[in-house]
C-alpha cells in the first residue's frame, strides 16, 4: 500500500497496466516526455520507452481514430483527451465507430480502447476547461463511461476500464486530483492523505464496472451522485445532519441499477446531484429510473441539484457550482414532501 | 476616386449538365508510360512530379509500356480481368433485385472495378483494407463467397451481420476486409492506427485504406495524413476520384485548380496519380506504395482518376445532374475492356474465352443469388430477433435483457 493522490493512483494503473500487458500503449496531446498538462502520464515514457507513452497531434478526432485501428489490431490503446471540452471532435470516432464497430460487424471487429479525460470545473477554467460531458456518453450505446471519486476506485476502475474489450470513457473529475474537494471553496481542502482512500496498492487490482459504492450509509434520504458530487453530497449530509445515504455510481454506462433501488426503497426519497446542466442531463436519467422502479415507494418527488442551464461562467464559478447548500435545501425539500 | 474592384463569389461547376454534351477536354490524359518511376524508398522531396502525372501503362493499343508496367504474368492477368467481371455481373444482378424489391438498397462500383482488384491481389490475406462501400471487387478478387454478400444484402437468416447493417456495408476480417459503415470517411484514420499497430508489435503487415473523392473534404481525411506522416505510419492511403459525390462533381472537394494526389506534398507524404482504369497501373502503383510501406519507409497517398459510370447508389439517377451519356466520353475508357484487350493482344485471352467466362460468370451469381433468395429476401427472412440486442457490448447490461424481455423474446 501506499498513500496516493487521485493523480498518481491514475499514473500506477497506467504504469502496471504497461509492465503488465505489451498491448496497451499510451497516446495524446503533451502525455509524452513531459507527462500530461496534469502529470498523470508523468514518467512513464522514461521508465516504458518511448513507443509504450508517445505525444500525438493535436487532433483528437485523430488520436481516436487512430486509437480505434490500434484497437481492431489487438492493442489495448489508451488515450487522453487534455479535457474533456476539446473532445468533441472525437465524437463522431466514438459515435458512429467505436460505440458500433462491434455490433455492425456482427463481431469480426471491436474497440478495446481507453479514452481518458479531465472533467469538470472548480478549477477556474471557464467554459472551456469546466465541463461534464458525461451525457452524451452515456446516452450512446456501445460505450461504457465510469467516472471514480477517491485514488483507490480510480486505479481499480481504470486498470478494469483497460482491461474491458467495450471502449470505454473515463472521465477524471480534476477537481479531486490532489484532495477530495466537498464543495466549499472558502475552506482549505484536505489532501487525499487524510482520506482513507489514499491507501492504494501499488499492485494490480481492478474494480468491476458497473458496481456503486456506499459512499455514506443513511436511512433519510437516497443521494446519488459520482465524481466530485459525491464529496459535496456527504458535506452536505453532514453539515445538515440528514442522515443520507450517498450512493457513489462510479459508473454510469453500466449503472447499478440494484444497489439504486435497494437504496430508495429503504430511504423513500431521492436526491440526484450532477455538475453538468440539468436540461436532459443525466440526472433525468437517473430521475425516470427511480420514478419508474420505485413509485410506490416515494414519499416525494425526487429532487436534482445540477449545474444550471448555461455554459460554465468563469466569474460566477461558484454560483454555478451545485455545492453542499444547495444539496441540503434539496434534501430539506424531499423531506418535507 | 479609388478605382474600387467588386468582389464575386465562386460557385464550382461541372462542364457540362444534363442535355449538354459531355465535355473532358480540360483533363490532361499524358501518354501511357510518361510518367517516370522512382526507386521505391526515394526521398518525398524527390518525388514532388508524381501528384501531377498520371501513371498509366497501357497505351492507346492496350499494350504494357513505360516503367510502371508490372510485367504481372497472363494468370494474374487472368484472375483480375476474372474479378472485374464477377463484380460487374454480380452488380448487375444485384442492382435488379433491388429494382424486384428484393432489399432496400443497393451501390454499384461500375467502371471502377480495378481500383478495387489489384490492390486485393497486391496485398496479402494478413493486411488489412478499409474500404470504401465501392470495393465488392476487394472481396470478387479473394474469392469471397458470393452467397454470403447476397445473404447481407437480403438480410436473411444467413446474413453474416446478423441483420444489423444496410445492404453493401459488409465486414470480412477473415479476408483482410474491415467493417464497412455508411459514414464515410471515418474509417481513414483507423487504416493509419492499425498500421501503426503492426510497427509497434513488429509485424510485417501493412494496411490499405480508401476515401472518395468527395470525402477528402473531411477532416477525417486531414487527421489519418497527420498521423500516417507523423508516425511514418505502413499505409496505402487511397483517394478513389471517381469525379463525383451523388450529384457534386470533384469541383466541390476542391479539385478544380489541383490534384487530389497533390494533398500529399503538404504532409510531406509521396502522392501518386494514377489512371485508375488501367488495371495495370493500379497494380503498380499498389505495389510501389506496399514495397515502400513494408520497408519501413512510411504511408503514400495514391489518387485513382476514375469514372463513376453508374448512379450513387440506388437511391439516385445520375440522369438529372450530368450528361445521360458521360461516361462513354470518359477519356481513360473503361477497366474491363482495357484489360480484356491487353490479354487478346498478348495471345493470352479471346473474345470466345471472355464471353464464355462472363457467362459462367452471371450464371455463378444467378446461382449464388436463387440459393441465397431460397433462404429469403429481406423481409421473408431474417435471422432471430434475439440478435438486434446481441454485440451491442461484450456481455449485455441490464437494460439491454430487459429491452428484450419487454419485446418478448
Amino acid at each position: 500500500m501506499a498513500v496516493m493522490n487521485m493523480i498518481q493512483a491514475i499514473n500506477s494503473g497506467l504504469d502496471v497496466m504497461l509492465a503488465r500487458d505489451p498491448d496497451v500503449l499510451i497516446f495524446g496531446e503533451d502525455v509524452g516526455y513531459f507527462g500530461g498538462v496534469f502529470r498523470v502520464t508523468d514518467g512513464l515514457a522514461a521508465k516504458h520507452g518511448i513507443t509504450r507513452c508517445f505525444d500525438s497531434p493535436i487532433s483528437e478526432g485523430g488520436i481516436v481514430a487512430t486509437a480505434i485501428g490500434m484497437g481492431a489490431y489487438g492493442l489495448r490503446p489508451v488515450v487522453e483527451i487534455q479535457f474533456a471540452d476539446y473532445i468533441l471532435p472525437a465524437y463522431d470516432q466514438l459515435v458512429s465507430e467505436a460505440a458500433r464497430l462491434r455490433y455492425r460487424s456482427a463481431g469480426d471487429f471491436w474497440a478495446p480502447i481507453t479514452v481518458r479525460s479531465p472533467y469538470g470545473g472548480g478549477i477556474f477554467g471557464g467554459q472551456t476547461h469546466s465541463s461534464s460531458p458525461e451525457a452524451i456518453f452515456a446516452h450512446i450505446t456501445g460505450l461504457k463511461t465510469v467516472i471514480p471519486s477517491t485514488p483507490y476506485d480510480a486505479k481499480g476502475l481504470l486498470i478494469a476500464a483497460i482491461e474491458d474489450d467495450d471502449p470505454v470513457i473515463f472521465l477524471e473529475p480534476k477537481r479531486i486530483y490532489n484532495g477530495p474537494f466537498d464543495g466549499r471553496p472558502d475552506q482549505p481542502v484536505q489532501p487525499w492523505a487524510k482520506h482513507p482512500a489514499s491507501e492504494v496498492p501499488e499492485d494490480y487490482y481492478k474494480i468491476p464496472l458497473g458496481l456503486a459504492s456506499i459512499a455514506r450509509t443513511g436511512t433519510a434520504a437516497t443521494i446519488l451522485a459520482y465524481g466530485t458530487m459525491v464529496h459535496v453530497a456527504l458535506r452536505a449530509a453532514e453539515e445538515s445532519g440528514i442522515d443520507a445515504e450517498v450512493i457513489d455510481l462510479r459508473s454510469i454506462a453500466p449503472l447499478d441499477i440494484e444497489t439504486i433501488i435497494a437504496s430508495v426503497k429503504k430511504t423513500r426519497r431521492c436526491v440526484v446531484v450532477h455538475e453538468a446542466s440539468r436540461f436532459a442531463g443525466f440526472g433525468g436519467e437517473l430521475s425516470s429510473l427511480v420514478q419508474e422502479r420505485c413509485f410506490y415507494h416515494l414519499e416525494a418527488p425526487v429532487e436534482r441539484v445540477t449545474g444550471w442551464d448555461t455554459p460554465y461562467p468563469h466569474a460566477f464559478e461558484w454560483d454555478y457550482f451545485p455545492g453542499p447548500g444547495r444539496v441540503i435545501a434539496a434534501l430539506r425539500r424531499t423531506l418535507e414532501g | 476616386m479609388l478605382n474600387r474592384n467588386t468582389l464575386s463569389l465562386h460557385i464550382p461547376a461541372p462542364r457540362a449538365r444534363p442535355g449538354q454534351k459531355a465535355d473532358f477536354s480540360h483533363i490532361a490524359i499524358p501518354p501511357a508510360g510518361e510518367t517516370r518511376c522512382p526507386d521505391v524508398f526515394s526521398r518525398e522531396a524527390e518525388m514532388r512530379d508524381l501528384p501531377y502525372g498520371l501513371i498509366r501503362v497501357l497505351d492507346g493499343d492496350n499494350q504494357a509500356v513505360g516503367p510502371w508496367n508490372p510485367r504481372l504474368s497472363p494468370d494474374t492477368l487472368r484472375h483480375g480481368l476474372r474479378a472485374m467481371l464477377l463484380t460487374r455481373a454480380f452488380d448487375d444482378r444485384m442492382f435488379g433485385a433491388h429494382r424486384q424489391g428484393k432489399t432496400s438498397f443497393f451501390m454499384k462500383s461500375t467502371g471502377e472495378e480495378a481500383t478495387g482488384a489489384a490492390p486485393s491481389m497486391v496485398l496479402g490475406r494478413g493486411d488489412m483494407c478499409f474500404p470504401t462501400y465501392r470495393m465488392v471487387s476487394y472481396l470478387m478478387a479473394r474469392d469471397y463467397p458470393l452467397i454470403d454478400l447476397i445473404n447481407q444484402i437480403y438480410s436473411n437468416a444467413a446474413d453474416p451481420l446478423k441483420g444489423r447493417q444496410l445492404p453493401i456495408l459488409y465486414s470480412a476480417r477473415a479476408y483482410g476486409f474491415y467493417s464497412l459503415s455508411g459514414n464515410v470517411g471515418s474509417r481513414f484514420g483507423h487504416a493509419v492506427g492499425w498500421a501503426m499497430a503492426s510497427a509497434y508489435k513488429h509485424d510485417d503487415k501493412i494496411a490499405i485504406s480508401f476515401i472518395g473523392d468527395g470525402t477528402t473534404a473531411e477532416g477525417d481525411f486531414h487527421e489519418a495524413l497527420t498521423f500516417a506522416a507523423v508516425y511514418h505510419a505502413p499505409v496505402i492511403l487511397c483517394i478513389t476520384n471517381n469525379q463525383w459525390a451523388i450529384s457534386s462533381f470533384q469541383g466541390f472537394a476542391g479539385g478544380e485548380e489541383t490534384t487530389f494526389a497533390a494533398r500529399a506534398i503538404g504532409y510531406g507524404l509521396p502522392g501518386l496519380r494514377v489512371d485508375g482504369n488501367d488495371f495495370l497501373a493500379v497494380y503498380a502503383a499498389t505495389q510501389w506504395a506496399a514495397d515502400r510501406a513494408r520497408g519501413n519507409h512510411g504511408a503514400t497517398l495514391i489518387e485513382f482518376f476514375t469514372y463513376r459510370a453508374a448512379g450513387h447508389s440506388t437511391s439516385d439517377d445520375p440522369g438529372k445532374y450530368r450528361p445521360a451519356d458521360e461516361a462513354a466520353h470518359w477519356p481513360l475508357g473503361d477497366p474491363v475492356e482495357r484489360l480484356k484487350a491487353h490479354l487478346i493482344g498478348l495471345n493470352e485471352w479471346s473474345e470466345e474465352q471472355h464471353a464464355a467466362l462472363s457467362a459462367a460468370l452471371k450464371q455463378a451469381v444467378r446461382a449464388a443469388a436463387k440459393a441465397a433468395e431460397a433462404i429469403g429476401t429481406l423481409g421473408q427472412s431474417a435471422p432471430s430477433k434475439r440478435e438486434m440486442f446481441e454485440g451491442v457490448y461484450k456481455k449485455p447490461d441490464w437494460r439491454i435483457l430487459e429491452q428484450r424481455r419487454e419485446l418478448g423474446i
